[in-house]
């Protein structure tokens, strides 16, 4: 950690929050903060200066103007680029995940991306609604993702990038393969409160930023409902 | 009215009368769809001689057109969809059921207020808010203002009451005139009656600039958008009219969100001629609305149903539910929206300190949701469990689309 607190930043919520994005980053200070971390949240609007000393950067999905609009901001800013040269953590949800690679589209136009990763974004032939599962890189350590995505772009991974997840329900990507990530920067298309389907995922990004190999375990109680149940709604879709 | 549509609208009233006969529902759609099958342009017939208000929105419009029925009808007879079948089927079923009357006040489904001006040519539109609701279908809030925009550019003439605080509102009212091409700006009649959500209009829907906020004041820093001076605004427990002349407004329906649907209420008759000194008292008659705001008693429990769809809905249900005992149920079925994670938009902070029950098919969504809100809640199978485990006296019930129709079926379909 950069402080003695855990620093967590909100890239632009006044562009970058569609689908209830906050979650992440509520769920973030929350595991943190039943570890005795103590947490310093911000919330960081575009006509604002992005800080470049926190551990941890969330940013959310949009639609395409504000997406357009984020980027040129954060390219122009510099912040991110320099906290990610610093080790930072950087967690993409759907739009905010597009916007870290070299390019995406929005309005009909290619949009110059962050270029903090290797993969570009095009759009797809149908729109992606839905239930989103996948069997995460073992090497990250963390069971199946389960979210819901709402995207009409494809994305393109380099080979600079891992994919996140080998998808076993919805897009992701492009059908097979879901989300990327690099070195401390993680993007995916389950939008949206992605973390609160995902703890072990929160957790990952929380070990990441704080160089702790293990974390005390939490009640997640509510959390495996939920994704027992969404399991097995999306094997009753598959039958169906 | 042509033989095609008479056939139409019969059959489409005998539809209607079967299928609440059969229990199957209010029959406020089955009949519409009948007739529209049978005569296509059967809602622009039976529109036809009719002067017609429309209101559309995101939140608020089955209220706001319960109430504006109210009001209208010192004037007259008024057709109305009152149980918020808000669809082309809807409408026509709601306008055959009435048979012939001077006035109509139709609730709109924010996505067909196109299609239903091209077909009932109304006096005068009501446009509440935009806001995000069931997104992984709903139209993205920007492009919801650019259909409502270019439809009012299509019909110049129709007189236009909206919302002076909903930047997308505004903009979507105020279509730039051509004359050259024939296109006159609409009549715009502004009112404000507060809005307490703003996280979908932070970005100017004209220039991409960032809308700043300072009390009830909003302006675009890259453009001239700004809010506009209302012409009818709430003040304490009243509404001031376009006159200057403040009339306070006694209602049987909670909140003061109610209290600005009534306002949008009378500025809408207002354009019929309705002085607001004569329909005042019209509504508090309106006790409750296709079941919201209704009152059951069961069990030694008084059940209050709220109704919440989206997060700003939810914002404002907190606001008119008592410090009791509260219910919250949640759906995700296609009427509802399959995607949940607007639970995160919502902050349920104030249900702190009462007693919070939890059931519907979403339940463990909500309480993920709930935990991480710091709110305690306890987890109920059914309707039943949840009024068994609820001590005597009121009961709010807030839920979503879906399961607020399933907790009113096993309420026997209060309205």
């Amino acid at each position: 950690m950069s402080t003695e607190s855990l620093r967590i930043v909100w890239v632009y919520p006044d562009l970058l929050s569609t689908y209830g994005d906050r979650g992440n980053m509520l769920i973030l200070a929350r595991r943190a903060q039943l570890r005795g971390m103590p947490v310093e949240v911000l919330e960081v609007r575009s006509d604002q200066r992005l800080p470049a000393t926190a551990d941890i950067y969330l940013i959310g999905g949009g639609e395409d103007g504000p997406q357009a609009l984020g980027a040129q901001r954060l390219l122009a800013d510099g912040g991110l680029h320099r906290a990610v040269a610093q080790g930072s953590v950087v967690f993409g949800v759907c739009a905010g995940y597009q916007l870290l690679g070299t390019s995406f589209f929005a309005k009909g136009t290619r949009c110059a991306g962050l270029e903090l990763l290797d993969l570009s974004s095009d759009r797809g032939p149908t729109r992606a609604v839905g239930e989103l599962a996948g069997e995460i890189d073992p090497r990250l350590g963390v069971p199946a993702l389960s979210g819901f995505e709402n995207h009409g772009g494809r994305t393109h991974l380099g080979q600079g990038v891992s994919p996140l997840a080998r998808v076993t329900a919805g897009v992701g990507n492009d059908g097979a393969t879901e989300g990327a990530w690099r070195g401390k920067l993680l993007g995916t298309y389950s939008h949206g409160p992605a973390l609160a389907r995902n703890p072990a995922l929160a957790d990952l990004l929380l070990r990441w930023a704080t160089g702790t190999h293990q974390l005390p375990p939490l009640d997640d109680t509510w959390a495996d409902r939920l994704r027992s149940e969404r399991r097995a709604a999306v094997a009753a879709a598959a039958r169906a | 009215m042509p033989l095609r549509a008479k056939v139409a609208s019969s059959v489409s009233r005998t539809a209607a009368a079967l299928s609440r006969a059969a229990g199957r529902g209010d029959g406020s759609v089955i009949g519409g769809w009948i007739g529209l099958k049978i005569d296509p342009d059967l809602l622009a017939h039976l529109s036809a001689g009719r002067a017609i208000a429309l209101v559309s929105g995101t939140n608020g419009k089955t209220t706001t057109t319960r109430l504006a029925a109210a009001a209208v009808g010192v004037l007259g007879r008024v057709a109305t969809n009152s149980f918020g079948a808000n669809m082309p089927t809807g409408h026509t079923s709601a306008l055959a059921k009435a048979g012939s009357t001077p006035y109509a006040v139709l609730e709109v489904d924010e996505h067909y207020l196109a299609q239903v001006l091209e077909a009932t040519e109304p006096h005068v539109v009501a446009l509440l808010n935009l806001s995000r609701d069931q997104l992984d279908r709903a139209k993205e809030v920007a492009m919801m203002a650019q259909l409502w925009r270019a439809a009012l550019v299509r019909h110049a003439e129709v007189r236009v009451v909206a919302n002076a605080d909903d930047p997308m509102v505004v903009w979507a009212a105020t279509p730039p005139a051509d004359p050259a091409r024939g296109i006159n700006a609409p009549h715009v009649t502004w009112f404000s009656a507060g809005q307490r959500w703003h996280d979908d209009s932070w970005v100017c829907p004209e220039c991409g600039a960032t809308i700043q906020r300072s009390g009830e004041q909003w302006w675009c820093t890259g453009c001239p958008l700004r809010r506009p001076e209302p012409n009818w605004t709430v003040e304490d427990d009243g509404v001031l009219d376009s006159t200057g002349a403040w009339h306070k407004i006694t209602l049987q329906l909670p909140g003061k969100v109610n209290i600005g649907n009534a306002a949008t209420a009378l500025a809408v008759a207002a354009e019929f001629g309705v002085r607001p000194v004569d329909a005042v008292s019209r509504l508090g008659t309106v006790t409750s609305v296709a079941g919201r705001y209704a009152q059951v008693n069961r069990d030694g429990r008084n059940i209050r149903l709220l109704l919440a769809k989206n997060p700003a809905s939810w914002l404002e249900a907190f606001d008119m539910a008592d410090e009791a005992p509260t219910l919250l149920s949640i759906n995700a079925r296609d009427p509802d929206g399959l995607d949940t994670s607007w639970l995160f938009d919502v902050d349920f902070a104030p249900l702190r300190g009462r007693q919070v029950l939890i059931t519907g098919d979403r339940a463990y969504d909500l309480a993920v949701r709930l935990e991480v809100n710091g709110v305690p809640f306890q987890h109920v199978r059914t309707f039943d469990e949840a009024v068994r485990t609820a001590p005597p006296g009121r009961l709010e019930v807030i839920a979503n689309y879906t399961a607020f129709q399933d907790i009113r079926a096993e309420l026997d379909r209060v309205n």
